[in-house]
């Protein structure tokens, strides 16, 4: 690119006008795009611009291949049939589709739906908008390391729940769903299973066939593919129905109306297709490094607690409590580094994250927790470096803690009577 | 978010952490705010006989404008009576600090500390 004009840069918005990178540990946020996905894209934003839909000549036949090789490769990674695979904007339509979609198809037979206090937002409004609308949601709790308890679930549902939509891996915690048994329970009682696999897909094997998955959702922009495209598997066999939300042309087998953006379907195939093939080695890599990074900060500092399973986890993801020191004021020292705070106090609410409540985890300890997300262009020398950042910034603010002292004198925290404000 | 530059410099390079002897009945402590509230500040003031505020350091538990509240209002109060220091009013601090709203409660447990600190002082004294 040509050096801009001081005119020029002055017009881009302040975090574009000096961009000093931080080191990107939010792979749960978002993932770039892989450079071998974006060079797959490219031609079907100029030459081979057609509409896939449009029968009649040549740009429209090529188009229309390009989104059947992608709609294949996605198929692909989760052992699907493409006839299966319908295209999306992304994981928050897929979800809204799949839930009210069949919760409105079945209503008449099934007014009952099933999910867990941890899951994504867009399925928890999904279901409130649902409630709203005089449909029966049970939310089940998760246990102290995140997983749900099989049995309530074998309990919860019945002949009457048309739905049951739990997560293949959480976005904060980073921790695995039992998937094969909910899979099992839910066919077992006639019940479709939907799980989110935004943040599941390439990380973790995933199978429907064997897992017994009806619907599943999936993100383009979570799996080094890009934003704005996701994915929806719909089982055909025994054949899931679902109330389409966009009503249009009838594309996506009636389900999702509206032109398929090409170059978008294009990468996502890519991303699923570079996943599948690489996963193993790629998740290798990611434990030595997650590895590598919980062991020096556990060894180098005390009081530090990690939120949710460590085995059933996927390996590019860390939530870890730094007790006595508070995330949002953490996150100002460690502004070398791109990370995610469960101390909600950047946002309007005050109110730590949901999801390390719903653990048990007491609001004072998810104040002081961080979210490390790390991924496919993560190096050992930045793990390194985050490490040392970390633990000097932590010991900086727990020397400017009064909890810390407190702590040190051997007040026990919870026993002083806050004035709450 | 982006911060101020004033938030900035008092967070990187904070005046007056520490703490003084709160047995010393010269020494006012003031505790305030909640560790579920995602910030704590503990304001000491050493007042002189004549009850002048000779010395003040602070802790706190809390985002960068709860740090940067507290530092500020260490600078403000030290070399004033404890009345000028009891009148500081958080809106001084939040215009000083240019917090934004979701931020003014930073500056309100500022006051609120000074002002328990003085009270602290007093008690002592009277007792």
């Amino acid at each position: 690119m040509s050096a801009m004009t001081a005119q020029q840069k002055n017009e881009l918005p302040h975090t574009l006008q000096n961009r000093k990178a931080p080191i990107y540990l939010d792979y749960q946020a978002t993932t770039p795009t892989d450079p071998r996905v974006m060079e797959k894209m490219l031609p079907f934003f100029s030459e081979q611009f057609g509409n896939p839909h449009s029968r009649s000549h040549f740009y429209g036949w090529e188009a229309e291949d390009a989104v059947e090789i992608a709609r294949e490769q996605v198929a692909s990674i989760i052992g699907a049939n493409p006839k299966e695979v319908i295209f999306t904007s992304g994981a928050t339509e897929s979800n809204n589709l799949a839930i009210k979609g069949v919760a409105h198809f079945y209503k008449d037979k099934r007014n009952h739906i099933v999910t867990v206090v941890t899951e994504h937002k867009c399925v928890l409004d999904s279901c409130r908008h649902l409630e709203q609308e005089g449909f029966e949601v049970t939310y089940l709790p998760v246990k102290e390391n995140g997983l749900i308890d099989l049995d309530l679930l074998r309990e919860t549902v019945t002949d009457n729940t048309s739905i049951v939509s739990v997560m293949g891996v959480n976005n904060e915690i980073g921790v695995i769903q039992p998937l094969k048994e909910i899979g099992a329970i839910c066919r077992e009682k006639g019940a479709f299973f939907h799980t989110d696999c935004a943040q599941a897909v390439g990380k973790i094997p995933l199978d429907v066939e064997d897992m017994k998955i009806d619907l599943m959702s999936i993100s383009g922009h979570k799996i080094y593919g890009p934003m704005g495209i996701g994915a929806l598997y719909v089982r055909r066999r025994p054949r899931v129905r679902l109330v389409p939300m966009i009503n249009g042309g009838g594309q996506e087998r009636g389900m999702r109306s509206g032109t398929l953006p090409t170059p978008l379907c294009v990468g996502l195939g890519e991303a699923c297709a570079i996943a599948e093939k690489e996963m193993g080695a790629e998740n290798e890599r990611l434990r030595r490094l997650r590895d590598r990074m919980y062991q020096s900060i556990v060894g180098r500092l005390p009081e530090v607690y990690l939120n949710g399973d460590m085995d059933q986890r996927i390996p590019g993801n860390l939530n870890i409590s730094f007790a006595f020191v508070e995330g949002e004021g953490l996150m100002m020292g460690i502004k070398d580094l791109a990370v995610s705070s469960g101390s909600a106090c950047t946002s309007a609410s005050l109110e730590p994250s949901y999801v390390l409540r719903a653990l048990g985890v007491e609001v004072e300890m998810a104040h002081t927790s961080l979210r490390i997300g790390i991924g496919r262009f993560t190096t050992e020398e930045e793990v390194d470096e985050a490490v040392e950042c970390i633990i000097r910034e932590v010991e900086r603010l727990r020397e400017m803690s009064p909890l810390w002292d407190m702590h040190n004198e051997g007040i026990d925290i919870s026993s002083i009577e806050w004035a709450e404000h | 978010m982006a911060y101020s530059e004033k938030v900035i410099d008092h967070y990187e390079k904070p005046r007056n952490v520490g703490s003084l002897d709160k047995n010393d009945a010269s020494v006012g402590t003031g505790l305030v705010g909640a560790p579920a509230c995602g910030d704590v500040m503990k304001l000491q003031i050493k007042v002189s006989e004549d009850g002048i505020i000779e010395d003040a350091k602070f802790k706190t538990f809390g985002c960068g404008s709860a740090i940067a509240s507290s530092s500020l209002i260490t600078e403000w109060v030290k070399g004033k009576t404890i009345e000028e220091a009891g009148s500081i009013k958080n809106t001084q601090i939040a215009e000083e600090l240019a917090l934004p709203p979701v931020k003014i409660h930073c500056s309100v447990l500022a006051e609120d500390a000074i002002k328990a600190a003085i009270s602290d002082y007093k008690t002592k004294k009277g007792a």
